[in-house]
Formats: C-alpha cells, structure tokens, sequence
C-alpha cells in the first residue's frame, strides 16, 4: 500500500513535468495550428543553459531566471524566423521544417557543449529527503517540481479563463480576423504566446536537469510522450493537456512499478518478466487508442 | 504532387552524391556507430579512439592507407543497416566497425556477413552471434556481453552479498546482462526489472528496489541512462544504504564526471582501467590525451584496440583486401599490443579477458578516479564459445 502511493507520487510527478511541455505544445497548436516538433529542443536548452549558469554563478535561481529567458527568447525568434511562414502552410510542411529545426538544435547545442552529458546539481536549499509517509523518505526535489508543475497548471487556467489576455487568445484562436478588425496586433499576440510556451518548456528542462543526464538530444524522447499527452487530452485543450499529462504520467509509472508483478501471479516469472517488460513500455499508446476509440477528438476536444 | 516532387529532388541529389569518388589505394573502412542521443559520447570515443590509432601510423594501420568512412546510426537498427549497406555498395568497404548497441548489431551484422564482408565490433557482443550463429567475417575486439556482467557478479559475490535488486533496459544486451550476473552471482535475486531503452525517470524502479531492501544494487545502464539512475539514487539516499556492484558500461570516466560525489564508492569490473601498467596503455592514454585533451572512458580503450587488431591483419595481407581468407586469419592471430595487456581470442572470436575489481575513489584535488583494486575473473571465456563450430 505505502509501495502504490509512493509510485501515485511518482507517477503525479512525471505528470506535472509533462504538462509543462505538454500545455505549451497544445496553446500554440489550438491557437495558431502550427505543429512544433522542436518544442523538445527548447526544453533542452532550457536544461543546458540552467546547468551552464548555475554551475558558473553557484545560483540556481540566477540558472532559473536565466534558462527561462533563454528558451523564450529562441522560442520567439524561432516564431519570427521559421513558424511565421509556416501557419499558412499544410501540417506536413510545418513537421518538415520544425524537424529540421530539431537536427539543428541538437547540432547546435553539440558545437556549443560538446558530445559529453553536461551536470548540474540539485540546488542546496532543496536538497534531501523527508519522510513522506513514515518509512518512506521522498526526495524534496521531487515534492518542490510537483508543487511547481500544479502551480503553473493553476496560473495557466487563471490566465486563459479569466483575463483579457486570456481572452484574446481564445478568441484569437477560433476568430483570427475578426479579432485583428477589432485593433488587436495578432501577429504580436502569436509571438507572444509562442514564447510563453517556449518558456513552459524551458520551466520543464531547468526542473529536469538536476534530476536527470543533460545531453543533446534529450528533448525527443519526452517529446514523444508529451505528443501523446495532448493526443489523449484533446488537440488545443490545456485541461486536456492536464488530466493527459496526469494520466500518461500515472499509467506509465505505474505499468512499470506493477505489471510484470501482476502478470507473475498467473504467468512463470521469466516469461512474465519479458511480457510485463513488453506491455508497460506500451502501456501509453494503449491507454491512447483506447481512450481514441472511445472519444475520438480526445478528452478535452478544444473546438467541436 | 508536391511531395513526388520532392522525393523526386532528394532522389537525384543521393544519386549525386553517390557518383564514386574512390581513390584507388586507401582501404576504405567503414563505422557505423551512435554519435547522437544521450549514448553520442559512446560512438564519440570508439571513433576517437580509433582515429588516435590511424593518426599514430599518419593515416595507415598497418603500414597500409585506410580511409576511415563515419556515420551516426542515432540507436536506430533500421538507420545502422541502411549505413552499412551504403559503405559496403556504395564506397566499396570491405571492413566495417563502431557499433555500440547490440539492437544495431542484430540488424547490421547479418547483411555485412551476407555481402562476406569483415565486421570487428569496437563495442557489442551480442549472445546472438556469440554461439551456434558465429561467424568466421565476425570478430568482437571488446567482449562478449554477457561476460561483462558475469564480471560484475563474481565481484559481488567476492564481496559477500547474498541479496540483489537487479536492473537493465530491455533490449539484447540488456538481458545478456541480467542473465550474465545472475550466473556467476550465485545469490538470491530480490528484484529484477527490465527499464525501457533511453529512460530518464526512475522514481518508479527506486521505489521498488526500497520496498525490496536489497543487500545491492546491480544495473546496466550505459550513457545517460546510467548518469540519470545515479543521480536519482543518490539524491533517493540509497547510496549510504545499499551499495552498487556494476559493470564498466554503468561507470566509465563520463557517467563518473557527471555524476561527481555520486560516484564514490561505486564498485565496477571492468576488462581495462586506465591504471593498467603496461606500455602500450601509457602510449594511449598520452596520444588521447594530447590529441583531445580529455580522459579517454573505457570506448576509447575499445576503439583503439579496435584499430589496432585491423592494423595488425592489414600488415599481415600488405593492404589486399580482398585476400578474405589472409585477413581472417591474422585477425584471429590478434597479433597486437592491447591497452589492456594481453589479447587473446576465444574459437568464436570473442576475447578471453581478464576482469578487475575497481572502485571510485575521491583523490586529493577532489577528482574523481576508478581505482584497480584486484582481479575478479581471469582468462574468462564466454559460455556461447562451446557452442561455436569454427
């Protein structure tokens, strides 16, 4: 029983750090309809420079403030340069070119850094562990990035449902022209919001770095996930985005934790072990068609 | 339309590009290896190491002009084959080399053994190929996987542990590995758990190895894998409760970098160490170091010898590749000084290694180093060898 609420912990955990990602992807896709797959890519920037500018300064904040500029600024510059000619393109043209943009960040940030994994520490005030449940010690880190990933959840739901900038890019999402007529500069409004999501992603990597192997490349493996978290939650939806995150978070640490367990009580142990393997590392993308078998557009669809 | 269009674009631009550019005299070798995801330093160090070996003879191996073609696979067994049989037709390479995971090899090794090309693996041993499927164009300059971790359970056992928690991805050589330990540990095995290839989070697997309560840990988890389990132990607070017993590919020199105090008192086996005494080890590690100005990981030793064992049949046919039968031959005579002393291949042509005990020690200047403590395993074969018909 303290075994499954310390993986529900775990698995709520991987959640709120897939939402981060995962809330940026879908804004920018329910607003402007543009497909990233570099969205990766800024949360590996955001990890590399936090772990470069805490290390130099012995600041994690000082990494913080800086990671989060970092990836908002090449979030927006990339809106500039490349997006900005592609929200009028087909879907497949947008995956051509922000694929593209990954090879080039991931060259990129090689030439800068190099090929080795780059460190970065668990900052000392958050440092350790504390006795969640007793005989359990959970590290403080780890509580610190939940509280963080459900703060920004919150904020996020403030921001879109109850201000005018939120109401801005609701209905800059379903009536462009009509919001433009009305004096608004939507072409600021859509760098905007893509630096904003730049800027989640980058939250993301900064709270990954210390916890896990900084290296080029790291940004398309939680990209896959975080592609079915806004898949499952609904396509533009950020409460979709939410309850996906949180599901693909729980199933997947989950599945891992007690699968093959569960399948040795009817199965011999190797065979098991092998098939538990199998299914857990499929788990999210059975959770994902079943729940697009039962509700197609997702969970959450943003425009029915 | 537009997409035939384009394909139709890239189409002409390969066939550009794969206009022969030969020249005649170099022997052209070709490496498929991982120069990407969090594994990237892995390739990264085969080719350096074996770079250091051709730019040692001035661009030779043996006396004989190689020219020496890269390409990065990014773990993709799929990208590896394509590679592979783009040196073999397209640039006419008669020797390839560089594979790091055993996925890769599965896919590889079979095409370039059909096309009776030579393949000297730098890095995977896959059991695959160890056993009844051995080859006479197959050659592992590295180890066999499962010995490895065959190593790392003699040492644990040495050291007196009755209980295991053990942990590897689940691909080929992951489950050589648990399969390798579990055989020479002999103890009881608490857990055991299969991780997905390139996963980062382990707050699940630690959860259990806690609820376990293991006497040790054992994982295989080489790259980024290995750097993020460390780190999630350690700030987990099991490094003071229960110790880790590994394999060289869970601590070589960058995880130990990476990872900083996190490391200390790790324990490894390991077939090479940069602190083995004998010459041509000194020799490697000056020329690595003053030719990258970094410490070589346990790849590069591999990489190196890798170039080394190639070099040694080059000279032995004087360049002519296409003696296959020559080649064979004085590949499996390994008639080479190996950075880890000695060199000898088993009847399947695999290396019968000696493996040491070592340990991370935290030195004066606050560097840390993998220490040689002891041997474990000495003129260890792998247990596929006797199933091997050659």
């Amino acid at each position: 029983m303290i075994l499954f609420l310390e993986q529900m912990l775990n698995g709520l955990q991987l959640g709120v750090t897939l939402f981060l990602l995962a809330g940026g992807l879908t804004l920018i896709f329910g607003i402007m309809g543009v497909i990233n797959l570099a969205h990766g890519s800024l949360y590996m920037i955001g990890a590399y420079v936090a772990a470069t500018v805490s290390m130099a300064s012995g600041s994690f904040f000082l990494g913080l403030l800086a990671a989060l500029a970092a990836a908002a600024i090449v979030g927006m510059v990339m809106e500039f340069l490349v997006m900005r000619k592609l929200y009028a393109r087909d879907h497949l043209d947008q995956v051509l070119a922000t694929f593209g943009l990954i090879l080039f960040f991931n060259e990129a940030t090689v030439m800068i850094w190099g090929r080795n994994p780059v460190a970065m520490d668990v900052p000392e005030m958050l440092q350790g562990l504390v006795e969640i449940i007793p005989g359990v010690p959970y590290p403080v880190f780890r509580l610190v990035v939940l509280a963080v990933g459900l703060l920004v959840a919150v904020s996020l739901y403030f921001l879109i449902s109850k201000t005018r900038i939120g109401m801005l890019i609701r209905a800059g999402a379903t009536h462009r022209e009509m919001v433009g007529a009305l004096g608004v500069d939507i072409r600021l409004l859509y760098t905007l919001v893509f630096g904003f999501g730049a800027l989640l992603a980058g939250l993301a990597g900064v709270m990954a770095g210390p916890t896990s192997s900084i290296e080029a490349g790291m940004g398309e493996s939680i990209l896959i996930l975080t592609f079915v978290v806004i898949v499952i939650g609904g396509i533009g939806s950020i409460r979709g985005a939410l309850v996906g995150a949180i599901f693909v978070g729980l199933v997947d640490t989950l599945g891992r934790a007690f699968l093959p367990n569960m399948l040795k009580l009817f199965l011999p142990p190797a065979q098991a072990d092998g098939i538990g393997a199998g299914v857990s590392s499929m788990a999210i993308y059975l959770l994902m068609a079943l729940v697009l078998i039962w509700r197609p557009k997702g969970l959450f669809p943003a425009h029915d | 339309m537009k997409l035939s269009k384009m394909l139709l674009g890239v189409a002409a631009g390969v066939a550009l590009m794969a206009s022969p550019a030969l020249s005649a005299d170099a022997v052209k070798i070709g490496m498929v290896t991982t120069l990407s995801t969090g594994a990237g330093y892995l390739g990264q160090d085969v080719r350096d190491g074996f770079m250091l070996a051709v730019e040692e003879e001035g661009g030779k191996l043996g006396g004989v002009p190689v020219e020496v073609l890269v390409e990065d696979d990014g773990r993709k067994p799929g990208t590896g084959k394509q590679l592979a049989e783009r040196f073999m037709k397209r640039d006419g390479a008669e020797i390839l080399t560089g594979i790091i995971f055993s996925n890769v090899a599965g896919a590889v090794v079979p095409s370039v053994l059909r096309e009776d090309k030579i393949y000297v693996s730098p890095n995977a041993g896959p059991s695959l190929f160890a056993g009844k499927k051995c080859n006479q164009n197959y050659f592992v300059a590295s180890w066999q996987n499962d010995t490895l971790h065959e190593a790392a359970g003699a040492y644990a056992k040495q050291l007196g542990y009755k209980k295991a928690f053990i942990l590897a991805p689940n691909y080929p050589a992951g489950r050589d590995a648990l399969a390798g330990f579990k055989r020479e540990f002999g103890g009881e095995i608490v857990g055991e758990v299969y991780t997905k290839l390139g996963q980062a989070d382990y707050s699940a697997e630690l959860a259990q190895i806690r609820d376990a309560k293991p006497e040790m840990v054992f994982d295989f988890l080489p790259g980024g894998m290995g750097i993020n389990f460390l780190k999630q132990y350690d700030q987990g607070g099991f490094k003071d409760t229960t110790p880790l017993v590994v394999a060289a590919p869970s601590m070589d020199a960058k995880i130990m970098a990476a990872v900083g105090d996190a490391a200390v008192g790790v324990r490894s086996a390991s077939h090479w160490n940069h602190d083995l005494d004998n010459a041509a080890n000194k020799k490697f590690l000056a020329g690595f170091n003053a030719k990258y100005n970094r410490v070589p990981t346990v790849y590069a030793s591999q990489g190196y010898d890798t170039a080394k064992l190639i070099a040694s049949a080059l000279k032995a046919v004087n360049g002519d590749v296409s003696d296959k039968e020559g080649l064979r031959k004085a590949l499996k005579k390994a008639d080479f000084e190996s950075v880890r002393g000695k060199f000898k291949f088993a009847q399947n042509n695999h290396p019968i290694n000696d493996w040491y005990s070592r340990i991370v020690e935290k030195q004066a200047d606050g560097t840390l180093v993998n220490k040689t403590v002891g041997v474990v395993l000495k003129d260890h074969m792998d247990v596929y060898a006797k199933d091997c018909s050659m």
